[in-house]
Protein backbone atom coordinates (compact mmCIF):
# COMPACT_ATOMS: atom_id res chain seq x y z
CA UNK A 1 0.00 0.00 0.00
CA UNK A 2 1.10 3.39 -0.96
CA UNK A 3 -0.33 7.23 -0.69
CA UNK A 4 0.01 7.42 -4.10
CA UNK A 5 -2.37 4.49 -4.63
CA UNK A 6 -5.37 5.98 -2.38
CA UNK A 7 -4.50 9.95 -3.45
CA UNK A 8 -5.52 8.38 -6.65
CA UNK A 9 -8.76 6.51 -5.91
CA UNK A 10 -9.83 9.75 -4.10
CA UNK A 11 -8.67 11.79 -7.15
CA UNK A 12 -11.48 9.58 -9.28
CA UNK A 13 -14.02 9.75 -6.73
CA UNK A 14 -14.05 13.34 -6.38
CA UNK A 15 -13.92 14.10 -10.30
CA UNK A 16 -16.57 11.67 -11.00
CA UNK A 17 -18.68 13.75 -8.41
CA UNK A 18 -17.49 17.19 -9.99
CA UNK A 19 -18.84 15.67 -13.06
CA UNK A 20 -22.31 15.02 -11.50
CA UNK A 21 -22.63 18.23 -9.76
CA UNK A 22 -21.74 20.29 -12.79
CA UNK A 23 -24.25 17.81 -15.34
CA UNK A 24 -27.17 17.04 -13.24
CA UNK A 25 -30.25 18.90 -12.99
CA UNK A 26 -32.07 17.84 -10.37
CA UNK A 27 -30.90 19.35 -6.78
CA UNK A 28 -31.09 15.82 -5.37
CA UNK A 29 -28.31 14.16 -7.87
CA UNK A 30 -26.37 17.42 -7.58
CA UNK A 31 -26.28 16.51 -3.95
CA UNK A 32 -25.08 12.71 -4.24
CA UNK A 33 -22.16 14.69 -6.48
CA UNK A 34 -21.09 16.63 -3.99
CA UNK A 35 -21.08 14.19 -1.64
CA UNK A 36 -18.78 11.72 -3.67
CA UNK A 37 -16.14 14.89 -4.03
CA UNK A 38 -16.42 15.13 -0.16
CA UNK A 39 -15.99 11.06 -0.07
CA UNK A 40 -12.72 11.71 -2.06
CA UNK A 41 -11.97 14.23 0.64
CA UNK A 42 -12.51 11.83 3.01
CA UNK A 43 -10.32 9.12 1.95
CA UNK A 44 -7.44 11.28 0.92
CA UNK A 45 -7.70 12.84 4.78
CA UNK A 46 -7.11 9.32 6.10
CA UNK A 47 -4.38 8.75 3.22
CA UNK A 48 -2.09 11.88 4.44
CA UNK A 49 -2.67 10.89 8.36
CA UNK A 50 -1.85 7.15 7.76
CA UNK A 51 1.30 7.71 5.34
CA UNK A 52 2.60 10.96 6.93
CA UNK A 53 1.96 12.21 9.88
CA UNK A 54 -0.07 8.83 12.09
CA UNK A 55 1.34 10.51 15.61
CA UNK A 56 -0.74 13.35 14.74
CA UNK A 57 -4.58 13.17 15.41
CA UNK A 58 -5.38 16.15 12.79
CA UNK A 59 -5.79 13.86 10.03
CA UNK A 60 -8.34 12.36 11.76
CA UNK A 61 -9.91 15.07 12.73
CA UNK A 62 -9.68 16.79 9.50
CA UNK A 63 -12.42 13.60 8.43
CA UNK A 64 -14.53 13.77 11.25
CA UNK A 65 -15.19 17.75 9.92
CA UNK A 66 -16.08 16.18 6.26
CA UNK A 67 -18.40 13.69 7.91
CA UNK A 68 -20.35 16.47 9.84
CA UNK A 69 -19.98 18.38 6.34
CA UNK A 70 -21.48 15.85 4.59
CA UNK A 71 -24.51 15.69 7.34
CA UNK A 72 -25.19 19.52 7.42
CA UNK A 73 -24.52 19.65 3.20
CA UNK A 74 -27.54 16.86 3.09
CA UNK A 75 -29.70 18.40 5.82
CA UNK A 76 -29.63 22.15 4.28
CA UNK A 77 -29.59 20.99 0.87
CA UNK A 78 -33.16 18.61 1.21
CA UNK A 79 -34.75 21.05 3.48
CA UNK A 80 -33.89 24.29 0.21
CA UNK A 81 -35.15 21.38 -1.99
CA UNK A 82 -38.44 20.99 0.18
CA UNK A 83 -39.41 24.43 0.34
CA UNK A 84 -38.42 25.08 -3.58
CA UNK A 85 -40.61 22.45 -4.44
CA UNK A 86 -43.41 23.10 -2.08
CA UNK A 87 -42.72 27.18 -3.67
CA UNK A 88 -43.27 26.17 -6.86
CA UNK A 89 -43.30 22.13 -7.56
CA UNK A 90 -39.93 21.80 -9.30
CA UNK A 91 -36.99 20.26 -8.29
CA UNK A 92 -34.63 21.30 -10.79
CA UNK A 93 -31.95 24.04 -10.46
CA UNK A 94 -32.44 25.21 -14.11
CA UNK A 95 -36.07 26.00 -13.00
CA UNK A 96 -35.00 27.96 -9.73
CA UNK A 97 -32.47 30.52 -11.81
CA UNK A 98 -33.93 33.63 -10.87
CA UNK A 99 -30.86 34.96 -9.02
CA UNK A 100 -28.80 34.58 -11.99
CA UNK A 101 -26.99 38.37 -12.06
CA UNK B 1 -8.54 -11.16 28.69
CA UNK B 2 -8.38 -13.42 25.89
CA UNK B 3 -8.31 -11.92 21.99
CA UNK B 4 -10.89 -12.47 19.24
CA UNK B 5 -11.43 -16.22 18.67
CA UNK B 6 -9.57 -18.34 15.65
CA UNK B 7 -10.99 -18.03 12.13
CA UNK B 8 -12.86 -21.26 13.25
CA UNK B 9 -15.36 -18.90 14.93
CA UNK B 10 -16.17 -16.56 11.74
CA UNK B 11 -17.05 -20.42 10.09
CA UNK B 12 -18.93 -21.16 13.38
CA UNK B 13 -20.95 -18.30 14.01
CA UNK B 14 -23.66 -17.95 11.10
CA UNK B 15 -24.47 -21.68 12.09
CA UNK B 16 -24.70 -20.71 15.98
CA UNK B 17 -26.85 -18.01 15.12
CA UNK B 18 -29.04 -19.99 13.25
CA UNK B 19 -29.35 -22.51 15.38
CA UNK B 20 -30.46 -19.52 18.50
CA UNK B 21 -32.73 -18.14 16.14
CA UNK B 22 -34.41 -21.47 15.46
CA UNK B 23 -34.88 -21.87 18.97
CA UNK B 24 -36.47 -18.00 19.18
CA UNK B 25 -38.80 -19.22 16.37
CA UNK B 26 -39.57 -22.72 18.35
CA UNK B 27 -40.72 -20.78 21.30
CA UNK B 28 -42.63 -18.51 19.27
CA UNK B 29 -44.60 -20.91 17.73
CA UNK B 30 -45.13 -22.83 20.85
CA UNK B 31 -46.35 -19.16 22.84
CA UNK B 32 -48.34 -18.31 19.95
CA UNK B 33 -50.78 -21.81 20.10
CA UNK B 34 -51.09 -21.07 23.54
CA UNK B 35 -52.04 -17.62 22.98
CA UNK B 36 -54.57 -19.44 20.41
CA UNK B 37 -56.05 -21.26 22.96
CA UNK B 38 -54.54 -24.39 21.01
CA UNK B 39 -52.83 -27.44 22.89
CA UNK B 40 -49.56 -27.17 22.68
CA UNK B 41 -47.77 -31.02 21.33
CA UNK B 42 -44.26 -31.40 21.27
CA UNK B 43 -44.06 -31.66 17.43
CA UNK B 44 -45.16 -27.19 17.66
CA UNK B 45 -41.49 -26.85 18.35
CA UNK B 46 -40.73 -28.22 14.89
CA UNK B 47 -42.90 -25.72 13.15
CA UNK B 48 -40.43 -23.46 12.07
CA UNK B 49 -38.20 -26.24 10.29
CA UNK B 50 -41.14 -27.52 8.98
CA UNK B 51 -41.74 -24.29 7.16
CA UNK B 52 -38.54 -23.50 6.35
CA UNK B 53 -38.56 -26.55 4.20
CA UNK B 54 -41.77 -25.83 2.78
CA UNK B 55 -40.06 -22.37 1.86
CA UNK B 56 -37.31 -24.19 0.63
CA UNK B 57 -39.63 -26.23 -2.26
CA UNK B 58 -42.10 -23.83 -2.96
CA UNK B 59 -42.27 -22.23 -6.43
CA UNK B 60 -41.38 -18.18 -5.96
CA UNK B 61 -44.61 -16.04 -7.20
CA UNK B 62 -42.99 -13.37 -9.48
CA UNK B 63 -44.31 -9.58 -9.63
CA UNK B 64 -44.65 -7.65 -12.65
CA UNK B 65 -41.19 -6.01 -13.39
CA UNK B 66 -39.72 -6.10 -9.83
CA UNK B 67 -36.02 -4.62 -9.24
CA UNK B 68 -34.54 -8.33 -8.31
CA UNK B 69 -31.45 -7.14 -7.89
CA UNK B 70 -31.83 -4.33 -5.18
CA UNK B 71 -34.95 -6.96 -3.85
CA UNK B 72 -32.41 -10.06 -3.01
CA UNK B 73 -29.76 -7.62 -2.03
CA UNK B 74 -32.00 -6.50 0.62
CA UNK B 75 -33.27 -9.16 1.58
CA UNK B 76 -29.76 -11.03 1.83
CA UNK B 77 -28.28 -8.03 3.85
CA UNK B 78 -30.62 -9.15 6.61
CA UNK B 79 -28.85 -12.03 8.09
CA UNK B 80 -25.23 -10.80 6.89
CA UNK B 81 -25.34 -8.01 8.72
CA UNK B 82 -26.83 -10.14 11.92
CA UNK B 83 -23.96 -12.40 11.27
CA UNK B 84 -21.42 -9.07 11.44
CA UNK B 85 -23.75 -7.54 14.55
CA UNK B 86 -22.84 -11.27 16.59
CA UNK B 87 -18.93 -11.07 15.25
CA UNK B 88 -18.33 -8.45 18.02
CA UNK B 89 -20.76 -10.18 21.10
CA UNK B 90 -18.51 -12.11 23.59
CA UNK B 91 -19.43 -15.47 23.55
CA UNK B 92 -18.49 -15.54 27.55
CA UNK B 93 -14.84 -14.12 27.32
CA UNK B 94 -14.31 -14.04 24.05
CA UNK B 95 -16.03 -12.34 20.50
CA UNK B 96 -15.30 -13.73 17.31
CA UNK B 97 -13.93 -10.10 16.34
CA UNK B 98 -12.66 -8.43 19.19
CA UNK B 99 -12.31 -4.80 18.41
CA UNK B 100 -11.74 -1.69 20.36
CA UNK B 101 -14.46 -0.10 18.70
CA UNK B 102 -16.98 -3.01 18.81
CA UNK B 103 -19.80 -1.11 20.08
CA UNK B 104 -20.22 1.37 17.18
CA UNK B 105 -19.70 -1.41 15.14
CA UNK B 106 -22.55 -3.27 16.40
CA UNK B 107 -25.06 0.00 15.75
CA UNK B 108 -23.45 0.19 12.24
CA UNK B 109 -24.14 -3.19 11.66
CA UNK B 110 -27.77 -2.09 12.81
CA UNK B 111 -27.83 0.66 10.53
CA UNK B 112 -27.66 -1.23 7.12
CA UNK B 113 -31.11 -2.44 8.50
CA UNK B 114 -32.37 1.01 7.06
CA UNK B 115 -30.92 0.06 3.76
CA UNK B 116 -32.13 -3.43 4.04
CA UNK B 117 -35.60 -2.98 5.26
CA UNK B 118 -36.38 -0.32 2.69
CA UNK B 119 -34.99 -2.26 -0.28
CA UNK B 120 -36.71 -5.22 0.52
CA UNK B 121 -40.33 -3.67 0.57
CA UNK B 122 -39.02 -1.51 -2.71
CA UNK B 123 -37.58 -4.22 -4.98
CA UNK B 124 -40.94 -6.03 -5.23
CA UNK B 125 -42.62 -3.26 -7.20
CA UNK B 126 -45.73 -3.63 -4.89
CA UNK B 127 -47.72 -0.78 -3.01
CA UNK B 128 -48.07 -3.02 0.54
CA UNK B 129 -44.40 -3.96 0.30
CA UNK B 130 -43.28 -0.08 -0.33
CA UNK B 131 -45.56 0.80 2.33
CA UNK B 132 -43.74 -1.63 4.71
CA UNK B 133 -40.15 -0.15 4.22
CA UNK B 134 -41.83 3.37 4.47
CA UNK B 135 -43.21 2.40 7.94
CA UNK B 136 -39.69 0.87 8.58
CA UNK B 137 -37.74 3.82 8.07
CA UNK B 138 -40.11 6.10 10.02
CA UNK B 139 -39.87 3.03 12.96
CA UNK B 140 -36.25 3.49 12.39
CA UNK B 141 -36.06 7.37 12.79
CA UNK B 142 -37.63 6.59 15.95
CA UNK B 143 -35.67 3.90 17.49
CA UNK B 144 -32.14 4.90 16.35
CA UNK B 145 -31.23 7.55 18.48
CA UNK B 146 -32.04 6.34 22.11
CA UNK B 147 -30.91 2.80 20.76
CA UNK B 148 -27.45 4.90 20.51
CA UNK B 149 -27.62 5.89 23.91
CA UNK B 150 -28.38 2.99 25.03
CA UNK B 151 -25.72 1.61 23.64
CA UNK B 152 -23.10 5.19 24.86
CA UNK B 153 -24.61 4.85 28.41
CA UNK B 154 -23.40 1.31 28.77
CA UNK B 155 -19.68 1.99 27.19
CA UNK B 156 -19.54 5.56 28.76
CA UNK B 157 -20.31 3.66 32.39
CA UNK B 158 -17.18 0.71 31.25
CA UNK B 159 -15.69 3.38 29.68
CA UNK B 160 -14.89 1.85 26.86
CA UNK B 161 -15.94 1.23 23.58
CA UNK B 162 -14.77 -2.50 23.29
CA UNK B 163 -17.77 -4.89 24.04
CA UNK B 164 -15.04 -7.26 26.56
CA UNK B 165 -14.45 -4.61 28.46
CA UNK B 166 -17.98 -3.42 28.92
CA UNK B 167 -18.70 -7.05 30.48
CA UNK B 168 -15.79 -6.64 32.35
CA UNK B 169 -16.49 -3.54 33.83
CA UNK B 170 -19.66 -5.07 35.42
CA UNK B 171 -17.67 -7.35 37.47
CA UNK B 172 -19.19 -6.03 40.91
CA UNK B 173 -22.43 -4.50 39.85
CA UNK B 174 -24.41 -5.17 36.66
CA UNK B 175 -24.96 -2.33 34.58
CA UNK B 176 -28.80 -3.34 34.45
CA UNK B 177 -29.35 -2.24 38.26
CA UNK B 178 -27.59 1.22 38.06
CA UNK B 179 -29.02 1.78 34.04
CA UNK B 180 -32.29 0.25 34.11
CA UNK B 181 -33.93 2.77 31.61
CA UNK B 182 -31.02 2.30 29.40
CA UNK B 183 -31.36 -1.69 29.53
CA UNK B 184 -35.25 -1.38 29.03
CA UNK B 185 -34.84 1.05 25.53
CA UNK B 186 -32.10 -1.21 24.33
CA UNK B 187 -34.75 -4.02 24.53
CA UNK B 188 -37.42 -1.91 23.03
CA UNK B 189 -35.16 -0.93 20.28
CA UNK B 190 -33.97 -5.00 19.77
CA UNK B 191 -37.91 -5.36 19.30
CA UNK B 192 -38.16 -2.23 16.97
CA UNK B 193 -35.22 -2.62 14.43
CA UNK B 194 -36.86 -6.80 14.04
CA UNK B 195 -39.98 -5.39 13.48
CA UNK B 196 -41.10 -7.86 15.92
CA UNK B 197 -43.86 -7.90 18.43
CA UNK B 198 -45.97 -4.70 19.58
CA UNK B 199 -43.42 -2.95 16.24
CA UNK B 200 -44.31 -5.37 13.83
CA UNK B 201 -46.26 -2.81 11.93
CA UNK B 202 -43.89 -2.57 9.11
CA UNK B 203 -44.68 -6.14 8.19
CA UNK B 204 -48.30 -5.65 9.35
CA UNK B 205 -51.35 -7.17 8.25
CA UNK B 206 -53.44 -3.81 7.69
CA UNK B 207 -50.88 -3.45 4.96
CA UNK B 208 -51.19 -6.96 3.77
CA UNK B 209 -48.24 -7.81 5.49
CA UNK B 210 -46.08 -5.23 4.47
CA UNK B 211 -42.06 -5.85 3.43
CA UNK B 212 -43.22 -9.31 3.15
CA UNK B 213 -46.14 -8.77 0.95
CA UNK B 214 -44.49 -10.22 -2.29
CA UNK B 215 -42.04 -12.42 -0.87
CA UNK B 216 -41.98 -15.99 -1.59
CA UNK B 217 -40.35 -19.25 -1.51
CA UNK B 218 -36.80 -18.88 -0.85
CA UNK B 219 -36.58 -15.09 -0.62
CA UNK B 220 -39.25 -15.14 2.15
CA UNK B 221 -37.27 -17.71 4.36
CA UNK B 222 -33.96 -15.63 3.79
CA UNK B 223 -35.88 -12.45 5.31
CA UNK B 224 -37.76 -13.99 8.32
CA UNK B 225 -34.35 -16.12 9.06
CA UNK B 226 -32.84 -12.48 9.07
CA UNK B 227 -35.37 -10.88 10.96
CA UNK B 228 -34.76 -14.24 13.98
CA UNK B 229 -31.05 -13.91 13.86
CA UNK B 230 -31.67 -10.07 14.21
CA UNK B 231 -33.54 -10.75 17.35
CA UNK B 232 -31.01 -13.12 18.36
CA UNK B 233 -28.00 -10.89 17.75
CA UNK B 234 -29.77 -8.54 19.83
CA UNK B 235 -30.10 -10.38 22.86
CA UNK B 236 -27.13 -11.95 22.58
CA UNK B 237 -25.59 -8.16 23.00
CA UNK B 238 -27.81 -7.23 25.75
CA UNK B 239 -25.73 -9.40 27.91
CA UNK B 240 -22.48 -8.51 27.62
CA UNK B 241 -23.60 -4.60 27.74
CA UNK B 242 -26.38 -4.83 30.74
CA UNK B 243 -26.29 -8.41 32.49
CA UNK B 244 -22.76 -9.21 33.01
CA UNK B 245 -21.74 -10.86 29.89
CA UNK B 246 -20.59 -14.43 30.82
CA UNK B 247 -19.90 -13.76 34.68
CA UNK B 248 -21.89 -16.30 36.94
CA UNK B 249 -20.98 -19.00 38.99
CA UNK B 250 -19.87 -22.86 38.57
CA UNK B 251 -20.64 -23.07 34.92
CA UNK B 252 -18.14 -21.90 32.20
CA UNK B 253 -18.38 -18.09 31.18
CA UNK B 254 -20.36 -19.48 27.63
CA UNK B 255 -23.37 -21.26 28.96
CA UNK B 256 -23.91 -18.88 31.30
CA UNK B 257 -23.90 -16.24 28.23
CA UNK B 258 -25.92 -18.85 26.26
CA UNK B 259 -28.89 -19.10 29.26
CA UNK B 260 -28.91 -14.99 29.74
CA UNK B 261 -28.93 -14.63 26.27
CA UNK B 262 -31.80 -17.12 25.87
CA UNK B 263 -34.00 -15.97 28.99
CA UNK B 264 -33.96 -11.99 27.12
CA UNK B 265 -34.63 -13.41 23.71
CA UNK B 266 -37.85 -15.28 25.59
CA UNK B 267 -38.85 -12.31 26.89
CA UNK B 268 -38.85 -10.81 23.66
CA UNK B 269 -40.76 -13.55 21.63
CA UNK B 270 -43.30 -13.42 25.10
CA UNK B 271 -43.77 -9.73 24.41
CA UNK B 272 -44.79 -10.71 20.77
CA UNK B 273 -48.21 -12.54 21.86
CA UNK B 274 -48.39 -10.26 25.32
CA UNK B 275 -48.76 -6.75 23.73
CA UNK B 276 -50.63 -4.74 21.09
CA UNK B 277 -49.48 -3.47 18.09
CA UNK B 278 -47.98 0.16 18.00
CA UNK B 279 -48.70 2.15 15.27
CA UNK B 280 -45.54 3.67 13.52
CA UNK B 281 -46.19 7.48 14.00
CA UNK B 282 -47.50 7.07 17.29
CA UNK B 283 -44.32 5.58 18.08
CA UNK B 284 -42.79 8.18 16.34
CA UNK B 285 -43.33 10.37 19.42
CA UNK B 286 -43.64 8.07 22.12
CA UNK B 287 -39.60 7.74 21.14
CA UNK B 288 -38.99 11.30 20.67
CA UNK B 289 -40.88 12.88 23.54
CA UNK B 290 -40.76 10.15 25.84
CA UNK B 291 -37.88 7.66 25.28
CA UNK B 292 -35.01 10.32 24.51
CA UNK B 293 -35.53 12.59 26.93
CA UNK B 294 -35.36 9.42 29.63
CA UNK B 295 -32.47 8.09 28.05
CA UNK B 296 -30.27 11.57 28.20
CA UNK B 297 -31.21 12.26 31.66
CA UNK B 298 -29.73 8.26 32.23
CA UNK B 299 -26.75 8.77 30.59
CA UNK B 300 -26.53 12.32 32.14
CA UNK B 301 -26.26 10.25 35.27
CA UNK B 302 -24.30 7.70 34.70
CA UNK B 303 -21.44 10.39 33.26
CA UNK B 304 -21.59 12.34 36.44
CA UNK B 305 -20.96 8.66 38.54
CA UNK B 306 -18.09 7.88 36.19
CA UNK B 307 -16.73 11.50 36.60
CA UNK C 1 -2.99 -9.14 0.93
CA UNK C 2 -3.59 -5.43 2.21
CA UNK C 3 -2.51 -3.97 -1.52
CA UNK C 4 -5.02 -6.42 -3.34
CA UNK C 5 -8.04 -5.48 -0.52
CA UNK C 6 -6.82 -1.56 -0.91
CA UNK C 7 -7.15 -1.85 -4.81
CA UNK C 8 -10.47 -3.96 -4.71
CA UNK C 9 -12.56 -1.84 -2.33
CA UNK C 10 -10.70 1.30 -4.28
CA UNK C 11 -12.42 -0.20 -8.05
CA UNK C 12 -15.55 -0.53 -6.35
CA UNK C 13 -15.62 2.85 -4.77
CA UNK C 14 -14.75 4.23 -8.02
CA UNK C 15 -17.20 1.90 -10.11
CA UNK C 16 -20.28 2.60 -7.79
CA UNK C 17 -19.59 6.49 -7.77
CA UNK C 18 -19.73 6.08 -11.61
CA UNK C 19 -22.58 3.83 -11.45
CA UNK C 20 -24.52 6.45 -9.46
CA UNK C 21 -24.62 8.55 -12.63
CA UNK C 22 -25.03 5.73 -14.73
CA UNK C 23 -28.29 4.07 -13.46
CA UNK C 24 -32.04 4.60 -14.52
CA UNK C 25 -32.94 3.94 -11.26
CA UNK C 26 -32.97 6.75 -8.24
CA UNK C 27 -33.03 3.77 -5.94
CA UNK C 28 -30.22 2.35 -7.35
CA UNK C 29 -28.52 5.29 -8.05
CA UNK C 30 -29.05 6.13 -3.99
CA UNK C 31 -27.40 2.99 -2.94
CA UNK C 32 -24.68 2.56 -5.62
CA UNK C 33 -23.54 6.00 -3.97
CA UNK C 34 -23.90 3.97 -0.54
CA UNK C 35 -22.12 0.91 -1.86
CA UNK C 36 -19.20 3.86 -2.67
CA UNK C 37 -18.87 5.05 0.68
CA UNK C 38 -18.68 1.58 2.52
CA UNK C 39 -15.86 0.86 -0.46
CA UNK C 40 -14.28 4.12 1.11
CA UNK C 41 -15.22 3.24 5.11
CA UNK C 42 -13.73 0.02 3.89
CA UNK C 43 -10.73 1.32 3.12
CA UNK C 44 -10.32 3.71 6.02
CA UNK C 45 -10.60 0.35 8.54
CA UNK C 46 -7.29 -0.55 6.52
CA UNK C 47 -5.94 2.73 7.02
CA UNK C 48 -5.78 2.25 10.35
CA UNK C 49 -8.88 4.24 11.18
CA UNK C 50 -11.96 1.91 12.49
CA UNK C 51 -13.41 4.14 14.33
CA UNK C 52 -13.97 6.77 11.10
CA UNK C 53 -14.24 3.85 9.18
CA UNK C 54 -17.12 1.98 11.34
CA UNK C 55 -18.37 5.91 11.90
CA UNK C 56 -18.83 6.61 7.87
CA UNK C 57 -20.83 2.66 7.41
CA UNK C 58 -23.36 4.37 10.56
CA UNK C 59 -23.58 7.66 9.32
CA UNK C 60 -23.81 7.17 5.59
CA UNK C 61 -26.07 3.97 5.63
CA UNK C 62 -28.39 6.31 7.54
CA UNK C 63 -28.05 9.48 5.20
CA UNK C 64 -28.73 6.78 1.84
CA UNK C 65 -31.92 5.23 3.31
CA UNK C 66 -32.92 9.26 4.05
CA UNK C 67 -32.03 10.52 0.95
CA UNK C 68 -33.82 7.83 -1.00
CA UNK C 69 -36.78 9.12 0.30
CA UNK C 70 -36.24 12.48 -0.76
CA UNK C 71 -34.92 10.90 -3.97
CA UNK C 72 -38.54 9.11 -4.65
CA UNK C 73 -40.01 11.78 -3.45
CA UNK C 74 -38.88 14.76 -6.08
CA UNK C 75 -37.88 13.14 -8.83
CA UNK C 76 -40.17 12.17 -11.89
CA UNK C 77 -39.44 8.99 -12.96
CA UNK C 78 -38.09 7.26 -9.79
CA UNK C 79 -38.18 3.62 -10.73
CA UNK C 80 -36.10 4.03 -13.93
CA UNK C 81 -38.76 2.61 -16.02
CA UNK C 82 -38.82 5.62 -18.43
CA UNK C 83 -35.09 6.27 -19.23
CA UNK C 84 -34.96 9.67 -19.72
CA UNK C 85 -31.68 12.38 -19.59
CA UNK C 86 -31.51 14.66 -16.67
CA UNK C 87 -28.02 16.49 -17.49
CA UNK C 88 -27.00 20.36 -19.07
CA UNK C 89 -23.81 20.98 -20.66
CA UNK C 90 -22.54 17.32 -20.18
CA UNK C 91 -19.64 17.68 -22.51
CA UNK C 92 -18.14 20.41 -20.83
CA UNK C 93 -18.90 18.69 -17.34
CA UNK C 94 -16.89 16.49 -18.82
CA UNK C 95 -14.37 17.85 -19.65
CA UNK C 96 -13.63 19.69 -16.58
CA UNK C 97 -14.11 16.55 -14.11
CA UNK C 98 -11.43 14.74 -16.59
CA UNK C 99 -9.38 17.58 -16.34
CA UNK C 100 -9.47 17.77 -12.62
CA UNK C 101 -8.76 14.46 -12.09
CA UNK C 102 -5.51 14.55 -14.84
CA UNK C 103 -4.48 17.67 -12.54
CA UNK C 104 -4.88 15.67 -9.35
CA UNK C 105 -3.94 12.71 -10.62
CA UNK C 106 -0.83 13.92 -11.91
CA UNK C 107 -0.17 15.67 -8.64
CA UNK C 108 -0.58 12.46 -6.68
CA UNK C 109 1.73 10.90 -8.47
CA UNK C 110 4.46 13.25 -9.06
CA UNK C 111 4.79 15.09 -6.08
CA UNK C 112 7.22 13.56 -3.86
CA UNK C 113 5.46 13.45 -0.62
CA UNK C 114 7.30 13.35 2.66
CA UNK C 115 7.67 10.30 4.67
CA UNK C 116 6.23 8.62 7.32
CA UNK C 117 7.15 10.27 10.83
CA UNK C 118 5.69 8.29 14.17
CA UNK C 119 3.58 6.35 15.14
CA UNK C 120 -0.47 5.82 15.83
CA UNK C 121 -1.42 6.00 19.29
CA UNK C 122 -1.38 2.93 21.04
CA UNK C 123 -5.61 3.28 21.33
CA UNK C 124 -6.28 5.42 18.55
CA UNK C 125 -10.04 5.59 19.40
CA UNK C 126 -9.41 6.89 22.80
CA UNK C 127 -6.68 8.96 21.86
CA UNK C 128 -9.21 10.72 19.17
CA UNK C 129 -11.41 11.29 21.62
CA UNK C 130 -8.99 13.21 23.89
CA UNK C 131 -7.83 15.42 21.51
CA UNK C 132 -11.36 16.68 20.77
CA UNK C 133 -11.69 17.21 24.08
CA UNK C 134 -8.46 18.55 24.74
CA UNK C 135 -6.43 20.44 21.78
CA UNK C 136 -8.83 20.19 19.09
CA UNK C 137 -11.70 21.46 21.35
CA UNK C 138 -12.30 24.11 18.97
CA UNK C 139 -13.20 22.05 15.90
CA UNK C 140 -15.22 19.98 18.63
CA UNK C 141 -17.12 23.44 19.27
CA UNK C 142 -17.19 24.65 15.74
CA UNK C 143 -19.02 21.25 14.60
CA UNK C 144 -21.33 21.33 17.52
CA UNK C 145 -22.80 24.86 17.00
CA UNK C 146 -22.82 24.31 12.68
CA UNK C 147 -24.61 20.79 13.76
CA UNK C 148 -27.40 22.89 16.39
CA UNK C 149 -27.87 25.89 13.61
CA UNK C 150 -28.05 23.01 10.96
CA UNK C 151 -31.17 21.04 12.78
CA UNK C 152 -33.16 24.81 13.80
CA UNK C 153 -32.47 26.44 9.82
CA UNK C 154 -33.33 23.29 8.20
CA UNK C 155 -36.74 22.50 10.48
CA UNK C 156 -37.51 25.94 9.61
CA UNK C 157 -37.13 25.68 6.23
CA UNK C 158 -38.43 22.51 5.17
CA UNK C 159 -41.68 23.06 7.29
CA UNK C 160 -44.94 25.28 6.16
CA UNK C 161 -46.48 24.74 9.52
CA UNK C 162 -45.91 27.52 12.14
CA UNK C 163 -47.34 27.74 16.28
CA UNK C 164 -50.80 29.59 14.60
CA UNK C 165 -51.50 26.79 11.82
CA UNK C 166 -51.32 24.87 14.97
CA UNK C 167 -52.99 26.39 17.60
CA UNK C 168 -55.01 28.53 15.82
CA UNK C 169 -55.04 32.13 15.30
CA UNK C 170 -55.38 33.91 18.49
CA UNK C 171 -53.26 30.68 19.59
CA UNK C 172 -56.24 29.57 21.33
CA UNK C 173 -56.41 25.46 21.54
CA UNK C 174 -55.27 23.85 24.32
CA UNK C 175 -54.03 21.13 21.94
CA UNK C 176 -52.17 21.70 18.54
CA UNK C 177 -54.13 20.56 16.07
CA UNK C 178 -51.58 18.52 13.63
CA UNK C 179 -52.25 16.31 10.69
CA UNK C 180 -50.45 13.17 12.42
CA UNK C 181 -51.69 13.01 16.29
CA UNK C 182 -48.66 11.08 17.23
CA UNK C 183 -48.48 8.86 20.28
CA UNK C 184 -48.25 10.56 23.58
CA UNK C 185 -52.26 12.09 23.69
CA UNK C 186 -51.41 15.61 23.70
Amino acid sequence: MSLDLFLLIAAALFSVGLYGALSQQSVVMIMMGLELMVNGVMLAGGAYWWFVAPASLDGQVLVLVALVVMAVEMAMGFAVTTAIFRARDVDLTDSAADLRG
Amino acid sequence: MTDGLALWGAVVLPFGLLLVATTAASLSAALGSAAAGRAVPVRTVLQPVQEAARLLVVRRRRTQHPDALLWRLGGGTLFVTAVLAAAVVPIGDAPVLRSEVGVVWFNAAETLLWAALWLTGWGGNSVAGLIGGYRFLAQALAYELPMMLALITAALGAGSLDVVQVAAAQEDLWFVVWMPVAFVVFLVAALALSFWGPFSQPAGSDAAGGVLAELSGVDRLVVLVGRYAWLAAAAGMSVPLFLGGGAGPLLPSWLWWLAKTLAVLAALVWVRWRWPVVRVDRFEEIAWVVLLPAIVVQALVVSLVVI
Amino acid sequence: MELVLAVAFGIVAVAAAVAVFVVDSMARATYALLVSFLAVAAELVLLGSAYLGVLTVLMMTVEMAVMGVFMIMYMMNPAGLMPMSMVHNKRGALSIAIGTFVVLGAGALLVPWPSRTGEPPAELTRALGFSLMGEHMLAMIVIGVALLATMISAVLLATDRGRYDRYGDELERDTPRDPVAGGVGR
